[in-house]
């Protein structure tokens, strides 16, 4: 095991977590960026539709090119360190992030983080759901558009938001039949043009729909969709059989926020921001001092509000290392802020706005009970158990594993490389 | 060959906005049937061209699994890449000779290896 030291640390090189790293290294911060896969850009990698974006960033880009220009920044960068095929396995409360590389496993020791992991997608009860042919939205994009398979010959589509609609429409692209769009709503979640657009091509969006099963021996050979009433029961006698060998589940993402948990990070339900999120302020930091956070994993949006947000948790981290000065720090988080708020201006970003204004209510009510324990004595020792779990005896023994694999290093690397 | 003719059906030739390039072609056997399919490229993108998407079942009534996230999350997709059991299929990269098994439950404990 070696040991990696640096200033920064990035998980998740999607568009949160490259615009992070660009960010902070344009300010000379070295840095290391962490992500699973091999190729740069996250899910932008197989999003071929144009982003519409705020005028100045990336509008009318195709998310595949956004993709590759970001991944090229990177790779120019001397500040930034590129850790990838790299899993982020587990963060310790004396700074160590644990992760996965090909050759084996690593420390890493960085004196800021952003976490960028982005977010999964959701699951929907119905009966069959587990049935093979059951995909993920972001799966059948992946399946089709990175790896140019097709996901099966005629699909149900779950889901009117964009995604829905704009996964339908490359599914025909790709020359495979969509059945429906159901939505359970009684209007489409999703941006007229791209409604439009399928509409034009003969696939109908049925709103007020939902599936009721997925049926099939081994994997997806049918599916029956049902009609909702006004307390969201299927109202029997409305059943349709389609046939379809893809149910696509395009119902929405959550964050995937294990590892800010495990940071201690203070955490709240607000469901208008896709489940579980980190308390975190204007500057995206978190409760966890030195933890910062940006993209779908502080909430679900979409890729430019991500790019936006990690130039801001960049901008931030480079500025508590005493990076920034006050003059280009000041000019520069009001102009990502300006950003911020154009792309949020849109009538489609009320909910997300009323999310974030949830959560720093919350975070305000954290922060003065913490200042409250720190003026009454007699509640220290309680609140140092609760976010201090660390105890004493746990530190030093780090210390002793990180020079001992230190000074393996050398020789362990060596050994990689020669084998 | 038979395998061959199947993935034609399923991979994208012709894209109005995407190119995928040529790749080379490598063998490798799904439960001891040849197959065919590109390098590098994800061993679950090989089977579901191929026509295959039961990958996996469930550990307890043995239900089918197949693909679903497709980015490494959900284990839904684990199968037995030489004899070594819990490989994901949505991300291990296809080479030449790979021997694929479906994984049934937790699958066999890993051999020991030199």
């Amino acid at each position: 095991m070696s040991v990696r030291t640096t200033e920064l640390v990035i998980i998740g090189a999607g568009p949160a977590g490259i615009c992070a790293a660009l960010e902070a290294a344009s300010h000379g911060v070295k840095t290391t960026l962490v992500d699973r896969g091999e190729e740069l850009g996250g899910q932008l990698i197989k999003q071929t539709h144009k982003f519409f974006g705020w005028h100045k960033k990336s509008a009318g880009t195709r998310g595949v090119l956004i993709a590759k220009k970001l991944a090229g920044e990177v790779l120019n960068n001397e500040n930034i360190t590129l850790l990838n095929s790299t899993e982020a396995l587990g963060y310790y409360d004396d700074g160590t992030l644990l992760v996965e590389t090909p050759r084996g496993i690593d420390r890493v020791l960085g004196d800021r983080l952003i976490v960028a992991t982005g977010a999964s997608e959701r699951m929907l009860l119905f009966p069959g759901n587990d049935l093979p042919g059951v995909y993920g939205a972001g799966a059948v994009q992946t399946l089709m558009n990175v790896h140019g398979v097709r996901p099966g010959d005629s699909v149900l589509m779950i889901g009117s938001g964009n995604i829905g609609l704009i996964v339908s429409y490359q599914l025909l692209q790709a020359g495979v039949r969509v059945a429906a769009v159901v939505e359970a709503m009684p209007t489409i979640g999703g941006y007229a043009v791209h409604a439009s657009k399928i509409r034009r091509l003969g696939v109908p969006i049925m709103t007020r729909h939902t599936i009721k099963e997925a049926y099939g021996k081994e994997q997806v050979e049918g599916a029956v969709i049902w009609e909702l009433d006004e307390n969201w029961n299927g109202i029997p006698g409305t059943e349709k059989d389609l046939e379809v060998d893809v149910v696509c589940l395009a119902i929405g993402l959550t964050p995937l926020a294990e590892l800010l948990w495990q940071c201690g990070a203070e955490m709240a339900y607000i469901p208008e921001l896709g489940g579980f999120v980190p308390l975190y302020d204007e500057t995206m930091e978190t409760t966890r001092k030195g933890v910062f956070v940006a993209g779908d994993v502080a909430g679900i949006e979409e890729a430019s509000t991500a790019m936006a947000a990690g130039r801001m948790a960049g901008l931030s981290a480079a500025r508590s290392l005493g990076k920034v000065s006050d003059l280009d720090y000041s000019r520069l988080r009001n102009e990502i802020a300006g950003e911020l708020e154009g792309l949020r201006s849109g009538p489609a970003s009320a909910k997300i706005l009323s999310g974030i204004a949830k959560m720093r209510a919350m975070l305000q009510s954290v922060k003065e009970a913490a200042a409250v324990s720190e003026a009454e004595p007699a509640n220290r020792p309680a609140k140092q158990a609760a976010s201090e779990p660390t105890d004493a005896g746990d530190l030093p023994k780090a210390g002793a594993r990180d020079s001992e694999a230190q000074g393996n290093n050398g020789s362990k690397s060596e050994e990689a490389v020669g084998a | 060959m038979e395998t061959g003719r199947s993935s034609c059906k399923t991979r994208i030739e012709d894209h109005p906005i995407l190119d995928f390039p040529a790749r080379k072609e490598v063998t490798f056997t799904w439960e001891g049937q040849e197959l065919r399919g590109y390098e590098g490229e994800p061993i679950a993108a090989a089977l579901h061209a191929a026509g295959i998407k039961v990958l996996h079942t469930s550990h307890k009534s043995k239900r089918p699994r197949g693909f679903f996230c497709a980015i490494g999350n959900c284990s839904s997709c684990l199968v037995v890449v030489d004899g070594v059991p819990n490989v994901r299929a949505c991300t291990e990269k296809l080479r030449e000779g790979m021997r694929v098994e479906r994984q049934v439950g937790t699958g066999p404990a890993p051999r020991a290896r030199e």
